[in-house]
């Protein structure tokens, strides 16, 4: 292979005729898209319906961010308040970032990377799709009758007792799409396991499949306690079941025990996929074998398994024993491991390799750091005593929205501009995505590094009204918040744009490694691959770099 | 290849692999129907442990009779589903079909005896909720164990009532001749969900029905 591999031209345009058959014009009725079981065009499906979801979760951020804009509450009632950052964490946790990756990214990829003809469960996969779509309708008529005020948590017994608004359908929508997510991943634990093409053995497959794998194995323990948990708030509503009530001698903190103890790992849920991007696009724009293969696929299992002991840490400050918390801190410090090994890993690959700066590569980058930042505040997080002084402040606002807006949407921000080509068989145009990957960059950081200062001195979250010395920095965090919304628009609209009009993308324009890259063209025929691929390489096998020659 | 079997999807390289996929994926789900029942058992021993005289007491108000012959009703079940999924191994159709019915009949006189019991439970006034009526100075706590009572027979309840549907969906397709030796996979794996409800009520009549009685 010659040198031109590392600067992949955008001139190595439309090497397929137009006339070639392809997923995309295999069929072109609302049915074909409805009933469909191809797993990439049920990727679609899910594409367009979390971009809905993300917008909407958005436009409550927004009405957050102008509230806060003067320290008195001027736009909004405390109440509607309080339903504006809850829907704005139901939307965007249960119905933007847990499918994002997985089902749209995953689904489309897995495999065509492992060299399949589709997910083993075609029609539990297409369900999972409805499920999710039922999930999502309940939680947007709970919108439309007037929201619901209980926090994304819904904590007892305010939930189970207390609040006066839409409860019910909220947790219906939110259970119903517990399924969706189960069924996701038992379908790509299956595939993974079963449906490999030869040759691609376990340490052949790319670390997206390794965190994938990871992801699902979350999805499947974890989910249901929260399903359950969710239900029993369901029974306590409509028919007085008293398991949380503590007039009865029910104990509030078992919910919230159920509660994170699926929804601490489902942050691993949001967070692992995007590690998978981070590590197919770093290899690929540094043109060079990631460093540790094993240790970053070992490390996305560690996390998941880790994840599922730490839950505590969410009680520290709820009343639960100093010794149950402890262990929970010293168990929470533990995560930093793995973590940390895929940031000096990706880190490492980067050493001596032929780096180009793409829009991927960008938002790769911005990842690294912000992961970084998110996930160090998380151990000062996880230390009892800053706990105490920071818990329930911004600066735990800011360090979550580090991991998931810095983290998840920067990868899934990443692998959209990455897998775009392959996807849609149209190149998104190169300048604009640079100019709003560093648009969001800033945007980002504008919008929430205030966050931990004004927190660490005592702004507490979940108020509509501070006190006037915080004002300047919500002045920032709002212009930053106007800068980041501008910043997700420009890419709604080139790749909307890029639909038609977009220059043909080839088969490989990144000249990345990896069977969707070079055994399926772009965009992928109806079974992926013409024949079943053998594979006779390890992962990243990319030429070594001039300077090693 | 050999001609391919009618029952191979096109995504599958061969019947082995089909076979072993669909399992694989049956096994993990009942992974999860562990965890989401687990959910529930976590609830119940933690506060077992934190009111024992209560929970003692609320178990002595359920019908023993009724969980015993429930418990030898879904153990029969299970025998007559294990024997359906072994007709269906020997492709005998007739035999297939009987036997599903079977635990189909089965599973319909468990919901049954549950109805009835349920329907004396809230005649008495336990049913948790405003009407809870129980003559106790911890009739609070009681609460709590029919509030556990109902939601895990409940959940039971209903995975049996998704059960009976699969089980009408075997009886039709074994009626049309689609199960025999070379191809019954739905049969075995359904054979697996309803040996994994019946294994839940295993562990819910001793803890809700028994343990309160020395």
């Amino acid at each position: 292979m010659s040198t031109a591999v590392f600067k992949p031209s955008k001139s190595q345009l439309a090497d397929q005729s137009d006339g070639a058959s392809n997923y995309l014009n295999a069929g072109f009725s609302a049915k074909s898209w409805l009933l469909t079981v191809d797993h990439k065009r049920i990727a679609i499906l899910y594409l367009i319906s979390i971009t809905l979801f993300f917008f909407l979760g958005g436009l409550f951020a927004v009405l957050i961010r102008l509230e806060l804009l003067t320290p008195q509450g001027d736009l909004m009632q405390a109440e509607t308040y309080n339903k504006m950052f809850t829907m704005h964490g139901i939307v965007m946790i249960f119905f933007f970032l847990i499918p994002s990756i997985p089902a749209v990214l995953g689904n489309f990829l897995i495999p065509l990377m492992i060299g399949a003809k589709d997910l083993a469960f075609p029609r539990i996969n297409l369900l999972s799709w409805y499920i999710y779509s039922v999930g999502g309708l309940f939680t947007f008529a709970a919108i439309v009758f007037g929201g619901v005020d209980t926090g994304w948590t819904f904590y007892t017994p305010y939930s189970s007792t207390y609040s006066n608004s839409n409860v019910i359908l909220v947790a219906v929508g939110v259970f119903i799409t517990g399924f969706s997510s189960i069924l996701t991943g038992l379908n790509f634990i299956v595939t993974i396991h079963k449906m490999r093409a030869p040759g691609m053995t376990w340490f052949r497959l790319p670390l997206f499949v390794w965190a994938h794998y990871a992801t699902s194995i979350i999805q499947v323990l974890g989910t249901p306690v929260v399903t359950a948990a969710i239900m029993l708030i369901g029974l306590e509503r409509l028919f007085g079941f008293g398991i949380f009530d503590p007039k009865l001698g029910g104990d509030p903190l078992l919910f919230q025990h159920l509660f994170w103890f699926y929804s601490h790992p489902a942050v691993y849920i949001m967070i692992l996929p995007g590690m998978g991007v981070i590590s197919e696009v770093i290899t690929c724009f540094a043109k060079k074998k990631v460093f540790g293969y094993s240790f970053i696929a070992f490390s996305s299992i560690a996390i998941a398994v880790l994840g599922f002991l730490v839950w505590g840490h969410h009680m520290f400050t709820s009343g639960q024993s100093v010794y149950t918390s402890l262990v929970f801190s010293i168990l929470t410090f533990l995560v930093a491991v793995p973590s940390a090994i895929k940031v000096f890993n990706w880190t490492a690959t980067l050493y001596k390799g032929a780096v180009s700066y793409d829009a991927p590569m960008l938002y790769a980058l911005g990842f690294i750091g912000l992961f970084t930042i998110g996930g160090l505040t998380g151990i000062f997080l996880g230390t009892l005593a800053v706990d105490v002084h920071v818990h329930d402040t911004y600066f735990v606002v800011a360090h979550f929205h580090y991991i998931m807006v810095g983290g998840a949407i920067m990868a899934y921000m990443a692998g959209l501009h990455f897998w775009w080509p392959k996807i849609t068989g149209r190149l998104y145009p190169e300048g604009w995505a640079r100019f709003s990957a560093l648009v969001i960059f800033i945007g980002f950081h504008l919008t929430f590094f205030p966050q931990f200062i004004v927190g660490y001195l005592g702004m507490p979250r979940r108020y509509h009204v501070y006190p006037e010395e915080f004002q300047i920095l919500n002045v920032l965090s709002t212009a930053g918040a106007t800068i980041l919304g501008v910043g997700y628009l420009i890419p709604l609209i080139y790749f909307t744009w890029s639909l038609k009009s977009g220059p043909k993308a080839s088969a490989n324009p990144w000249g990345a490694k990896g069977l969707e890259w070079e055994k399926a063209s772009s965009p992928p025929s109806q079974y992926n691959f013409e024949k079943t691929p053998v594979v006779t390489e390890e992962a990243y096998d990319y030429e070594p770099t001039i300077w090693l020659k | 290849m050999a001609h391919e079997h009618a029952a191979l999807q096109h995504h599958f390289d061969d019947m082995d692999q089909q076979l072993e996929a669909s399992t694989l994926g049956m096994w993990a789900f009942l992974i999860t129907e562990v965890l989401f029942f687990g959910g529930l058992f976590a609830g119940y021993l933690i506060y077992r442990t934190k009111f024992p005289e209560a929970f003692d007491l609320g178990s002595h108000e359920l019908d023993i009779k009724f969980g015993a012959i429930n418990t030898a009703v879904l153990i029969g079940s299970s025998l007559t589903m294990v024997l359906a999924v072994y007709f269906a191994q020997l492709g005998q159709r007739m035999k297939i079909v009987f036997f599903l019915f079977a635990t189909l009949v089965l599973g319909g006189t468990f919901l049954g005896i549950k109805a009835v019991e349920y329907s004396h439970k809230i005649h008495d006034g336990l049913l948790p909720g405003p009407g809870f009526t129980f003559d106790s100075p911890i009739a609070d706590q009681v609460r709590i164990f029919f509030s556990f009572y109902f939601a895990m027979t409940g959940l039971h309840a209903f995975h049996m009532i998704i059960g009976a549907g699969l089980l009408s969906w075997l009886m039709y397709n074994a009626w049309q001749g689609k199960y025999d030796s070379s191809y019954n996979t739905p049969v075995e794996l359904v054979g697996l969900y309803w040996h994994f409800v019946d294994i839940v009520w295993i562990f819910l009549f001793p803890l809700l029905y028994l343990i309160g009685r020395n």
